[in-house]
């Protein structure tokens, strides 16, 4: 008897109640690995060729500038007699002559600058300092901004206010003025607390231009990461698991630490990647117009500035550094769109 | 909306006073005061120097006089240029600097805001991808380096364009371009994911569905829409051009303020650095507060808090 079941019985359809059967259990398992967000962002991060061109570059130029010069037979400082100007790979007389007899020299690859010093280990060790400066500014910029954002979004009303209030004002004031003029006066200080008090006496071990540019940068870079820090702290903190935390007696500090800044953590990370280049660019320019290392630590940027009154007989003593410096600045930024497509879509704007 | 520009202009008061007093107190900092230089001067020539310029007095009365003075417009003199105010240098060089960085200005706008859209329009071509890789390279390149090997280029190896400032048309160019490369650039990219986002929009559907023609559509609803970023990025692009203008005009040699800048700094003539940061920070802050309240005027949305 196989009539039609009434679609309105109430009668239920009992073979629906037996136990599964092995294969049946097994096709319903669709359970798969559980993706962490770090996992999702890594795996979007690792699928975009222009990022990890940019990471490869990066690796590149950090190896360039941090271990190749340990390796290189020339240093920055040392002044070649008799090898004054020369071209790409060009040898001066008394290398020629020692090649002639058979030694080994080894070549000058981007040639040699107006005082016989060879340009390659020079622009190593003034991408070094670029990168120096680009990842230790980004890093204070990332421990005050973002301890600073958080502790404004967490704790709001008046403290908000008047540390919001703040930030307004330092964002209104021109900062490449400032940081001219801080670069210009900050030096004096710097060296008498250098010379005088002796637990001071690692700023002439960095430099008192690098320690000026440090200062400068973490006083008025740090507003913009202050802001966007506490825009996200602002929205975490009405989530459940802060009042759940609260609820367990947690301290403010910890809840910060632990939970807020933890849960921002892909935004620090972008801004602060995309705060290196910009960094870098800074450091450029200062030394370009004199105000960033001392002589003799070159810098790309016054390496380019060195560049220019000999621009007429050696061009090719501007295209180094030049080169040098864009590639550091568009593999940063590049990498740090990649980050940030994957990490922080909602940056994106 | 009056409630805005008075807190608006407020703040910007406070911040121009805040400026005043770092540059003050700053330059203070620097150990031997103006007057030292390499050629050692006696004591009673420091002295008189020093008379002459209000130095002898406290600290505190000369900040109350530099204040006061600030609020007259004097801004000093310069002690390494003989015998020039600081108000002079500035009435000299800025008009060359205003004119060249305003160009520049137009000159970026015209160029990023057809690029970006050209991109956008044509999303996923090889003109969209060619405008990509322009843009993000150009926003790469400082402008000292661009500014350097045009000079190479156009001046040193072909003699184009004169090396050295002429006020003509042609001695224009090259600053211009230097100055308008990274902000045209970055309008470019701005304009390409801003328009790229009005695309999307309910509205533009609509438009499309009214029957409007292209050029109706791109140019009353996606571009009007599209260009505000451009507006809030104005503010900065104004204080890039500036710190351009600083590298640019001592490349090119141009007799322009931010030339004077850098050179008063490599001479140390603190009056003129005070007097010139005051000045371009006074310029920055004011064209700040036009733009963001240009801003809250075009576009309705924005909250006024």
């Amino acid at each position: 008897m196989n009539e039609m079941k009434n679609p309105l019985s109430m009668q239920l359809d009992v073979s629906d109640f037996l136990p599964a059967d092995e294969n049946e259990k097994k096709s319903l398992i669709v359970m798969r690995e559980s993706v962490s967000f770090w996992k999702d962002g890594f795996r979007r991060l690792v699928k975009n060729p222009v990022a990890m061109v940019s990471f490869v570059v990066i690796v590149f130029v950090l190896i360039f500038a941090f271990i190749m010069p340990g390796f290189y037979p020339y240093s920055y400082e040392q002044q070649i007699r008799g090898a004054e100007n020369l071209g790409f790979m060009e040898y001066s007389k008394e290398e020629q002559a020692k090649i002639d007899a058979g030694e080994k020299v080894f070549p000058h690859i981007f040639g040699t600058d107006n005082l016989g010093r060879d340009t390659m280990i020079r622009t190593m060790m003034g991408s070094r300092i670029s990168l120096l400066v680009g990842i230790v500014a980004s890093a204070i910029i990332l421990l005050i901004g973002s301890t600073y954002g958080a502790v404004a979004g967490y704790f709001g009303g008046h403290v908000d206010m008047i540390m919001m209030r703040i930030v307004d004002i330092i964002y209104t004031v021109p900062e490449m003025l400032i940081i001219i003029l801080l670069q210009v006066t900050l030096k004096y200080p710097l060296k008498s607390l250098a010379q005088n008090v002796p637990a001071f006496g690692w700023i002439n071990k960095i430099g008192v231009g690098l320690v000026c540019i440090f200062i400068v940068f973490s006083l008025l870079y740090w507003v913009g990461m202050a802001r966007i820090v506490r825009s996200q702290v602002l929205t975490l903190k009405e989530q459940e698991y802060v009042t759940a935390a609260k609820a367990m007696g947690a301290s403010n500090g910890r809840i910060i630490k632990r939970h807020l800044l933890t849960n921002c953590l892909g935004t620090l990370i972008v801004t602060t990647t995309l705060q290196i280049p910009a960094s870098i660019f800074t450091e450029s320019y200062l030394s370009f117009i004199g105000l960033g290392v001392a002589a003799p630590m070159p810098s790309l940027g016054s390496m380019a500035s060195d560049a220019i009154s000999g621009i007429r007989s050696y061009p090719e003593r501007l295209i180094v550094p030049a080169v040098m410096i864009s590639v550091i600045i568009l593999a940063f930024n590049l990498f740090g769109d990649g980050l940030r497509d994957a990490f922080d879509p909602k940056l994106k704007k | 909306m009056a409630r805005y520009i008075v807190k608006r202009v407020s703040y910007a008061l406070l911040t121009l006073f805040l400026v005043s007093t770092i540059t003050f107190w700053l330059m203070y900092l620097v150990p031997g005061g103006p007057f030292l230089s390499e050629k050692a001067k006696s004591e009673a020539t420091m002295a008189a120097l020093e008379e002459k310029y209000g130095l002898d007095q406290p600290k505190i009365v000369q900040y109350k006089n530099y204040l006061v003075n600030l609020l007259h417009g004097d801004l000093g003199v310069s002690t390494k240029q003989r015998g020039r105010s600081v108000n002079d240098i500035i009435a000299d060089g800025f008009p060359v600097s205003a004119k060249i960085g305003g160009t520049a200005i137009l000159v970026a706008i015209l160029i990023g805001i057809p690029l970006g859209s050209i991109a956008a329009l044509n999303r996923g071509k090889w003109i969209d991808h060619l405008i990509i890789v322009l843009s993000t390279t150009g926003i790469a390149i400082p402008s000292f380096i661009v500014a350097t090997l045009l000079m190479y280029v156009f001046s040193v190896q072909n003699n184009l364009l004169p090396t050295y400032w002429r006020g003509d048309f042609k001695s224009m160019i090259l600053p211009v371009i230097s100055l308008a490369f990274y902000p045209s650039a970055y309008i470019a990219r701005l304009i390409r994911s801003s328009i790229l986002d009005v695309l999307g929009q309910d509205y533009m559907t609509t438009a499309r569905a009214k029957g409007l023609s292209q050029f109706v559509r791109l140019f009353k609803h996606a571009l009007r829409n599209a260009i505000l970023p451009v507006v809030t990025y104005l503010g900065p692009a104004i204080a890039g051009i500036l710190a351009g203008s600083f590298v640019v005009e001592k490349i090119l040699t141009i007799p322009g303020l931010g030339g004077a800048f850098i050179s008063s700094i490599t001479s140390r003539d603190y009056p003129l650095i005070m007097g010139t940061a005051v000045f371009f920070a006074t310029l920055l802050i004011v064209l700040n507060v036009i733009v963001d309240i240009a801003y809250k005027i075009i576009d309705p949305r924005i909250k006024l808090n």
